[in-house]
């Protein structure tokens, strides 16, 4: 969400920036130019001396017009922290092994209000002990990762229903089961029964369950776009579990009071479907903000989630690639980009990896998650 | 909206041209022994052999390569074939009591791919009959054909029923002459009345014509009756008043004598003798195998010999108690009796002799034997009778098949070295070149697929090598069993035919093959963990076997294998004969069954992998150079061997919880409702109903902690850049079930620098083979990881070891960037290389629906260009459909139907070859042969020269053709296999 203001910023055109860097309890105040400044390794080097702090690895993050706490850790996420103070770029230093995961990228209002209240300090109403706590303060990425989602509802009939299950990270099953059955449909020649595959369970507690969009005996239509018709059971199954980590099912419930109508959005007169919020991340009202970015369709996020699925983890050996090894260790062992919302690396797997090529390019940015090299 | 993201792309009417140029679905002919064979018939005209299945097949085989394939319309059991001898036609009886007229019908030229064929002789069915039922009898079945006789003149069928009567057909026309018919009525008011004694006669057992006076046939009814009936003036010559119940009737050939065998194991020679009406005695009567009950004779044959005492040849009579459940054919003659003892049934039988009229004598040549599992062919001539190898119908299933591969191009030195050591092996049995075949009792056999038929090359027996329960030397020869010590002199069986369904000791099965053409370096991984290196010698030899051990668990703890041990060496081998002998054996630890194999010659390195981890070895050398883990922590399964039953129990146990549970839930309501048990039954009753749900499928992602996820799928060896893209080198590329791939940086003295290294030369002697992991790639969809191969910098697949460096295929680009193709069973990607970025991908299974099971790199050759071909990507899925893909592109061009999804053996065993052929096992015994190029078809294009004036089928040109007596050799289209390997 950060994107549009920064483009403001850009607008908002200095020479130099003020910077405040906080590490524990000092403070450190100094300018940058802003067009001669250099990279991400420089900048830590930087913070590290006027901290008097070399060698002790920790992490950056800087408060943007938002206030939101957003990590630097890279050249690219750095730039964007220069180019949206206004004048001021509030830096807060934490060291590596006290708060892991402190940054998000999701949380716009919640943490709004968490670091608002607290002044930039990660700590929540009556915490005293706040920061062995980070959870409790900004919250861990899955409390609020988005499950599901009804997309195209614009294109679709109504008494269609297209469902889409985030399986990324998360370690509740998808929980449902389908089943043979037969359909009927009405065609000019009269009422058709037609083989069909239907839902035929869903697991307490899973994933199909706890979204709320798909119930037992919908019938599906299409496994990511593809039409089920004349799949045998083995095949639709196959379809669902080789997409499972971003599946996409177009069901016609059986009950159909629940259908979404047609939403307000057509207002906003964007080519896409607002209400497939697939990149508005988990705003709670994606359809009401549509800039051109998170407007993106349907389609297009569907390909950078194929992007995404299908990042297969590629880990390098050192001793072959002696060079690389430097690099990595100078930067932060800890991932602190962005992850991109719907990967999650374990703790244990993130430590032990550094990532290989940090992204230069928005595209590479989406890889990031995956490839990463040890 | 969603569907345009997978719109193919438009036709080009380009390239769609190009592709029926390159691509063409046939499936040409089946390899190996008929699957369920029911009937035999033979024309010695012709001599044309028909065998007949039970799936309503109908075979019929000349010279070798001429073959013939017909296919009922119903999957009914062919139970009896006549030839119209010298016409190419045949009947066939089925099981649902029809009779169809079959003809070799000559085809018109064709085009297929653009090539013109020229007329192909085929069998189609021209005509059918079913006898109807007679007016005023209820049962069907008194209509029910039992006997059908084909009269000499071939333009009368006799048949005769299940209610004794004997009808009379047209042939071929097939139409019933009514005035003809004789019921069982007409016969009996001839009889004795002390032989009548009310009862009926039964069925018709036998119809035999006479051999010298055309127009006069043998009836035998079930009863014992025999009549010798003549057909001009419908009336009964002769009666024979059988006491004991007919199982078959013969004719001696002078027309004076003829035999009957009956079901007490007896059999009784009759004379015909103008001068009485009625013969109440045979001149003499046998029971070969007396004096205790004894298996009925079902059929019998009397051969005159121009040396004297007649040829009698029959089947079963065994004695019941003792060997009643043998599979027995006797010959006799005079004192010689030899009872050839079967492994499977016998179906029928015949002899070839000699049917010119003239001849005085039958003189017979040849036994030949339908058994249910093979063709086992005697030679009559030779004292002792001793079995004649068969040019086709080789009983490929003679040990299970466990695994099959197909090597092209075979260079002619290998193959003269196969025979040559094949034909060593005479008198057992001797196997062949391009496809091996690899078989549950260890042995692997090498067939040569050049041609229409398969024909057995050379044999290899690995389990010499090991020491089984049973003595292995016994276990290698099939002609001394054990058995033939307790046996006595009577009967003098004789253990005849190869199909030995019972393998020694199932460790012994192999799994696994590979071989290199050049290096002539065979390796060969079995059930047991055993991995063993071949090289062909053309010498007896008594070397010693260098054994290894490698421990593929690497000390991981916690883990226990259940299943069983590994093999024992034999402490004293016997003397290696010429042919493959083994060098080097490998044993994995814990002993599981070897999943993976892959050869390099060049580099003198092998490496396997079983369900636990993967190994390299230098076997020039004799060195390990790693092995490495592949389990995952949660895996226990893979500890459990095959004989695990783990998972079963653990399932009954879950279900015997349920049942409880259901049981306590029914007692409460016991408690209210009406206490009585049979209410408590039919809750229980509807509790287990509501277990049985319709078919659900669960829908969950693949996790990390399957069982079995470190089975190791797939290895290969390769040149390639995996450290840097400038520096080249020898890499080893593994995948296992659970989608990781493992790239290991080899360090080979000698190679990557120059190849100048061929067999390690003195001055690296001291070097080794070092193994570097480079990378790991873990597939997101984790599914099994199907095949790896490297793609050279133009998109082609690398050449085979010392293919390049003999200057044998063009070199591979190394200019240019690398890639590697990772097919898992979700789907294809291509991935650049030394960078592992995927570079173009193809999800199948997203799409389809299907799981891909078998890949292979196939090159294409247009059919009308010289000299276009494409680098394809074929891929066989569950579904049992063909997917072909181009490379690097992974577009797919053509999808073609080719193996019934439920054939789930068949798709496991499709091997393709290079050229765009494949195999696969259509039964147990029968490979089927299939195309998809255009250009590199085999398949039978037989013509047949009769002497009978063709009708052509009535949508074929009206165009006579003369065809004269004989039979010409197949002509095999252009297989490109064949020519281009007898040039090197």
């Amino acid at each position: 969400m950060s994107r549009p203001q920064s483009r403001i910023g850009i607008k908002l055109h200095q020479h130099v920036i003020e910077v405040k860097s906080k590490f524990e309890a000092e403070y450190r105040r100094f300018a940058l130019k802003r067009n001669s400044h250099g990279g991400f390794q420089e900048f830590y080097h930087l913070l590290q001396s006027l901290h008097l702090i070399p060698g002790v690895e920790v992490l950056l993050g800087y408060a943007d017009i938002h206030g939101d706490l957003l990590p630097i850790n890279n050249d690219d996420n750095f730039h964007k922290a220069v180019s949206s103070a206004n004048p001021l770029l509030r830096i807060i230093i934490t060291k590596k092994e006290d708060e892991p995961e402190v940054f998000g990228t999701n949380s716009l209002q919640r943490r709004k209000k968490g670091l608002g209240l607290t002044g930039l300090r990660t700590a929540t109403i009556g915490s005293t002990h706040s920061r062995h706590k980070p959870s409790l303060l900004i919250g861990q990425p899955q409390d609020f990762r988005q499950i599901s989602s009804i997309i195209d509802v614009d294109i679709l009939p109504e008494s269609h229903r297209r469902v889409r299950l985030h399986k990324h990270g998360t370690h509740k099953p998808l929980g449902f089961y389908i089943r043979d059955g037969v359909s009927v449909r009405v065609t000019p020649q009269g009422v058709e029964k037609v083989p069909g595959v239907f839902i035929s369970r869903l697991v307490r507690g899973g994933l199909a369950e706890t979204t709320g969009l798909l119930g037992v005996n919908d019938e599906i239509l299409e496994v990511n776009g593809i039409d089920v018709v004349g799949k045998s059971l083995d095949q639709v199954t196959d379809m669902m579990v080789a997409n499972s980590h971003n599946l996409i099912v177009t069901v016609k419930p059986s009950n159909q009071r629940n259908n979404v109508t047609h939403r307000v959005t057509k207002s906003s007169g964007s080519v896409g479907s607002a209400g497939s919020s697939g990149s508005a991340r988990d705003s709670p009202s994606p359809a009401a903000q549509s800039n051109p970015i998170t407007a993106s369709n349907s389609i297009a996020e569907g390909d950078s989630e194929d992007e995404e699925d299908d990042c297969d983890l590629i880990m390098e050996n050192d001793s072959l690639l002696t060079h690389q090894v430097i690099n990595s260790n100078l930067r932060d062992s800890h991932d602190l980009r962005p992850l991109p919302q719907s990967i999650s690396l374990p703790n244990s797997m993130a430590a032990s990896m550094i990532s290989n090529h940090n992204g230069n390019s928005e595209e590479s940015l989406r890889e990031d998650g995956n490839i990463i090299s040890l | 909206m969603m569907k345009f993201r997978f719109r193919r792309q438009g036709t080009d009417p380009q390239r769609e041209k190009i592709k029926q140029e390159l691509f063409a679905f046939n499936k040409t002919v089946e390899h190996g022994f008929p699957h369920q064979p029911s009937a035999l018939a033979y024309d010695p005209k012709l001599q044309f052999m028909a065998i007949g299945t039970k799936s309503g097949a109908i075979k019929i085989y000349g010279a070798p390569g001429v073959e013939f394939t017909g296919l009922h319309k119903d999957t009914t059991a062919v139970t009896q074939i006549h030839f119209l001898s010298g016409q190419g036609r045949l009947l066939s009886l089925l099981d649902d009591n029809t009779i169809h007229l079959w003809e070799l019908v000559g085809g018109n030229p064709k085009e297929v791919g653009g090539v013109r064929r020229e007329g192909v002789v085929s069998l189609q069915e021209v005509n059918s009959y079913n006898l109807p039922g007679r007016p005023g009898i209820e049962s069907c079945s008194a209509t029910r054909v039992t006997v059908l006789l084909l009269l000499k003149s071939c333009d009368l069928l006799c048949i005769g029923t299940e209610g004794g009567g004997a009808y009379f057909l047209e042939v071929p026309r097939l139409s019933l002459k009514d005035n003809q018919t004789l019921l069982q009525d007409e016969i009996s008011q001839s009889l004795p009345d002390e032989y009548r004694c009310g009862k009926a006669l039964g069925p018709v057992e036998s119809l035999q014509e006479h051999p010298q006076q055309a127009g006069k046939i043998l009836i035998g009814y079930s009863r014992g009756l025999v009549v010798l009936w003549d057909l001009s003036t419908r009336h009964a010559d002769q009666l024979f008043l059988g006491k004991q119940q007919l199982e078959s009737l013969v004719w001696e050939r002078s027309g004076n004598l003829f035999v009957s065998s009956h079901n007490d194991g007896g059999y009784s020679v009759w004379a015909v003798t103008s001068d009485q009406s009625c013969n109440p005695l045979p001149v003499s009567s046998t029971i070969p195998y007396g004096p205790f009950p004894c298996k009925a004779i079902n059929k019998i044959l009397w051969r005159t010999t121009q040396s004297g005492s007649p040829l009698l040849l029959y089947s079963g009579g065994m004695p019941r108690a003792t060997y009643g459940d043998r599979h027995c054919l006797t010959i006799q003659q005079d004192k010689d009796h030899i009872t050839l003892d079967f492994t499977s049934r016998v179906i029928d039988f015949f002899t070839v002799h000699s049917v010119e009229q003239e001849k005085e004598f039958d003189d017979p040549s040849a036994l030949v034997v339908l058994l249910e599992e093979e063709l086992v062919v005697i030679d009559l001539q030779t004292p002792g009778w001793p079995s004649l190898p068969t040019p086709y119908l080789a009983p490929l299933h003679s040990s299970a098949i466990t695994c099959s591969c197909h090597i092209s191009n075979v260079p002619p030195k290998l193959w003269e070295r196969l025979i040559n050591a094949g034909k060593a092996q005479q008198g057992r049995q001797h196997a062949h070149r391009v496809g091996g075949s690899l078989h549950e009792d260890g042995t692997v056999r090498f067939w040569d697929a050049s041609g229409v038929a398969l024909t057995p090359l050379y044999k290899l027996s690995t389990a010499n090598v090991f020491h089984t329960d049973c003595d292995p030397s016994d276990s290698q020869d099939l002609n001394d069993d054990p058995d033939m010590q307790q046996e006595e002199e009577w009967p003098p069986f004789k253990k005849v035919g190869c199909f030995d369904p019972y393998s020694d000791d199932p460790r012994l099965g192999i799994q696994k093959i590979s071989l290199c053409k050049y290096s002539n370096k065979l390796v060969v991984a079995g059930t047991a963990g055993q991995v063993i290196v071949f090289g062909l010698s053309d010498e007896r030899s008594d070397h010693l076997l260098d054994v290894s051990v490698m421990d593929l668990l690497q000390d991981r703890e916690g883990f226990t294998w259940k299943g069983h041990d590994r093999l024992d060496l034999r402490l004293k081998p016997p003397p290696f004969p010429p042919g493959f002998q083994p060098l080097v054996l490998v044993q994995c630890m814990p002993p599981a069954s070897v999943t993976a194999v892959a050869l390099h010659a060049e580099w003198n390195l092998i490496a396997f992998g079983t369900s636990h981890g993967f190994g390299l070895f230098d076997y020039h050398r004799r060195n390990a150079v790693l092995a490495r883990c592949t389990l995952h922590p949660n895996d226990s399964l893979a500890m459990e061997g095959p004989l695990s039953r783990v998972k079963s129990l653990k399932k009954s146990l879950r279900q015997s919880f349920r049942r409880i549970r259901k049981s306590r839930v029914s007692g409460k309501k016991r408690a209210i409702s009406t206490p009585t048990s049979k209410v408590q039954e039919a809750n229980a009753a509807l509790a287990e109903h509501e277990d049985v749900a319709p078919v659900q499928r669960r829908i969950e992602p693949r996790s990390a902690d399957d069982s079995l996820s470190g089975v190791v799928r797939c290895l290969c060896f390769a040149d390639t850049f995996l450290r840097d893209g400038t520096h080249h080198g020898p890499t080893l590329w593994a995948g296992t079930n659970s989608g990781s791939v493992y790239a290991y940086a080899l360090e080979v003295p000698g190679a990557g620098s120059g190849r100048m290294c061929e067999r390690g030369g003195v001055n690296e002697a001291g070097m080794c083979v070092e193994a570097v992991l480079g990378k790991e790639i873990q597939l997101m969809h984790r599914a099994p990881v199907v095949s790896i191969s490297v793609l050279d910098g133009q998109g082609k697949p690398l050449p085979d070891p010392y293919e390049a460096s003999q200057d044998l295929a063009s070199a591979p680009d190394m200019t240019n960037a690398h890639s590697v193709l990772i097919a898992s069973e979700e789907q294809l990607k291509v991935f650049s290389l030394p960078k592992v970025s995927a570079k173009t991908k193809f999800k199948l299974t997203a799409h389809e629906g299907c799981r891909v099971r078998k890949v292979a790199l196939v090159i294409f050759s247009s059919a009308t260009q010289e000299d276009y071909n494409e680098h394809t990507l074929v891929c066989l899925t569950n579904l049992g459909d063909m997917h072909l893909f181009n490379m690097p592109g992974l577009r797919p061009q053509v999808r073609y139907d080719c193996i019934r999804k439920e054939d789930i053996s068949g798709i496991a065993s499709c091997v393709f070859t290079k050229t765009g052929q494949g195999f696969y096992l259509v039964s147990p015994s029968e490979y089927e042969r299939f195309s998809l190029s255009a250009k590199v078809i085999t398949e039978p294009l037989c013509s047949v020269l009769l002497d009978r004036l063709l009708d052509c089928k009535p949508t074929n040109s009206s165009a006579v053709k003369k065809y004269k007596l004989h039979t010409s050799l197949p002509r095999l289209s252009e297989d490109r296999e064949r020519t281009s390997g007898s040039t090197m």
